[in-house]
């Protein structure tokens, strides 16, 4: 097992523009699972395929294990890699596509049939060795990448998006499924992602990437609840972190967290909005409104009331809302980063 | 309904050409040579008697035949292997991005762009045997002496070779590109979980690649085959079959016998004497390419 390191990772694909990827400095822990998460064109499959070996950096180093791997080849870094559309060898069977690896690096062929049995024994696949790739389901497939992965004992492992390509159901248990075997095996994981549920889900740490750029790095709860910026705090959560507008700062508040004022409790800041549209989602209401007071107004707010609260709100109708002091956020204007909490004259 | 009859008529006048070019071009020479090769038919004669297979027995008993018979196989068998292993190694190179991919590609196609006579017209110079400049090049370098330069198409083995190499050359871009639509076919995952696996590029090409291309080689390898087998051009330009029908191959020794020795119906034999053969060739590859299709 091994830990992962970027220094000031850099990749510019056409010289004079932005980088894909600028200036990366991470360090993953021991054995934990690290989730590179952002929008598309974020920069997470670069960032991720310059730590497997399958693409140049431009400037900086890429450490494995206290070692400098940056230009070696993947097969000299003892990564594994696991990619979106499991790249699994068409013309072979599924026990010679597990064995791969294993020839590649000239394990003995004695070793083969006892590895083979040990990782589809994990992934519960013992029963397709014989199979071609073409033979198998979605769900199947990206097992067999996984145990392809795992057969030679990788000390870090590196997967890109191979959720995506799961149906929701199936994508629900895969996702619980990889949580588990991470348990098992407890190889230090790198986990690129667009999805921040898998994020917030299977995460020990997660890695908000934008534009090339680290945003934030934290716990779930920490890229979630102290968001760094306005970026953050808008991509992760649905429907996205209210932001307002106030003076010379944006006070955010979670959806959830913007409610009829009786549900509300301690010190709070009342806000009086006229309701635009309701979603009903089942469990949940979507309510979207926009304020109805002073300076504020007719700034849009988005607020996502619980089935358990029961009192109708109809559409056009002026509803007192409210959320709690501890749950605003405030971002500066100009930088858009965190600015210190404050008092709130409101109105 | 009568709108469906007018466009069914109008159809069949406008599929009518191709149909009657095919028919008056191919499918008419090609019954008359099955005709001619089990008649007795001549230049100039008149009437036709039906002979049985004589002329098929009377060609397998001349020492010319099966010469030419052979070196068929010589010509097809080294020009294809040239060809596979050359393509292989063309498309590689041509399959990833540089600076003036396309212009090198433009190059390598231009043999098969280029009327094949002219291009085995330009290799009749390079290989004479007073102008030759390759033999120009060997004198200059000091490699051989001025008047024991080889004689590229006047002694049997080199000859040989010389038209197996022309044909190679004038074939390559065309399986450049088929393996090249292959290559490219690869999903670019595949080769990078080769090497994130672990593999090298010679364990990346000939474990993942080439079994991943078998299907597309085997449509390059019969098209080759069947242009092979089947092309005179090279052979007629550069040596008429000589020297002394060393170089002779089957459709060589048809056009030879048929149309310039006037006897059509030996000439029809030895043409369709080929027929069997492509015939199991395409068979043998169309069942490997079914065998390997992988996705």
């Amino acid at each position: 097992m091994a830990v992962v390191e970027t220094k000031d990772l850099t990749k510019v694909f056409t010289p004079g523009e932005r980088g894909a990827v600028n200036d990366v400095n991470l360090l993953t822990r021991e054995g934990e699972f690290m989730v590179f998460l952002g929008p598309s064109g974020s920069g997470k499959t670069t960032l991720l395929r310059m730590i497997a070996g399958l693409e140049d950096p431009t400037a900086g180093e890429i450490l494995i294990g206290g070692q400098v791997v940056t230009h070696l080849p993947p097969r000299d870094r003892g990564i594994a890699m696991v990619f979106q559309s499991y790249a699994l060898y068409p013309h072979l069977s599924v026990y010679k596509n597990i064995t791969f690896p294993l020839r590649a690096q000239g394990v003995p062929k004695e070793e083969h049939r006892g590895k083979v049995e040990w990782a589809a024994g994990l992934l519960g696949i013992g029963e397709l060795l014989k199979r071609k790739p073409r033979e198998l389901s979605g769900g199947e497939r990206q097992r067999v990448a996984l145990a392809r992965a795992i057969v030679r004992e990788p000390t870090v492992f590196l997967l890109d998006e191979p959720l995506s390509n799961l149906d929701a159901k199936l994508r629900a248990s895969a996702r619980e499924e990889l949580t588990q075997f991470h348990e098992r095996v407890g190889t230090t994981t790198i986990y690129v992602t667009h999805d921040q549920i898998e994020a917030m889900a299977m995460g020990d740490r997660i890695v908000v990437l934008h534009e090339g750029f680290v945003r934030q790095v934290g716990s779930p709860r920490e890229v979630y609840d102290d968001p760094a910026d306005t970026f953050v705090a808008t991509f992760l959560g649905s429907p996205p972190m209210n932001l307002v507008d106030h003076g010379d700062v944006l006070v955010g508040f979670r959806p959830e967290h913007l409610l009829p004022r009786p549900l509300v409790e301690g010190p709070a800041v009342e806000i009086g909005v006229r309701v635009t549209g309701i979603e009903y989602l089942g469990s949940e209401r979507i309510v979207y409104a926009l304020i109805d007071r002073d300076r504020f107004a007719e700034q849009k707010v988005v607020a996502k009331l619980p089935a358990t609260y029961e009192v109708g709100v109809a559409d056009g109708e002026a509803v007192e809302f409210a959320v709690a002091e501890r749950n605003l956020r405030f971002f500066d204007k100009t930088s858009e980063k965190r600015a210190d909490s404050r008092a709130l004259v409101w109105g | 309904m009568g709108v469906k009859r007018g466009a069914g008529r109008l159809g069949a006048a406008m599929f009518a050409p191709a149909l009657l070019y095919i028919v008056a071009l191919v499918g008419v020479p090609l019954v008359l040579a099955f005709l001619y090769s089990v008649g007795d038919v001549k230049v100039g004669s008149v009437g036709y008697r039906f002979v049985g297979l004589d002329n098929f027995i009377s060609v397998l008993q001349s020492p010319t035949f099966r010469g030419a018979l052979l070196h068929s196989f010589l010509f097809t068998v080294g020009a294809q292997l040239i060809v596979i292993i050359c393509a292989n190694i063309l498309a590689l190179a041509l399959v990833d991005r540089f600076r003036g991919r396309g212009l090198v590609r433009f190059f390598i196609l231009l043999p098969w762009v280029a009327p094949i006579s002219l291009g085995a017209i330009g290799w009749k110079w390079i290989l004479d045997s007073i102008y030759s400049v390759i033999n120009w090049a060997l004198v200059q370098l000091h490699l051989v002496k001025q008047f024991e330069a080889p004689m590229w198409l006047g002694e049997p083995t080199l000859a040989m070779l010389s038209v197996i190499m022309v044909h190679a050359w004038r074939m390559l871009p065309f399986s450049t590109v088929i393996l090249l639509a292959g290559l490219t076919a690869i999903p670019k995952d595949i080769p990078e979980a080769a090497a994130v696996d672990g593999a090298g590029f010679w364990r990346t090409h000939f474990q993942i690649t080439i079994p991943m291309m078998t299907p597309i080689i085997n449509v390059a390898v019969l098209f080759g085959v069947i242009f092979t087998f089947t092309d005179m051009t090279v052979v007629y330009i550069l040596t008429r079959g000589g020297p002394y029908n060393t170089t002779q191959v089957l459709p060589s020794l048809a056009f030879f016998t048929g149309i310039l020795g006037g006897d059509l119906a030996e000439g029809a034999a030895i043409s369709v004497f080929l027929v069997p053969i492509l015939v199991v060739i395409a068979w043998l590859m169309l069942r490997l390419a079914h065998r390997a299709e992988v996705v």
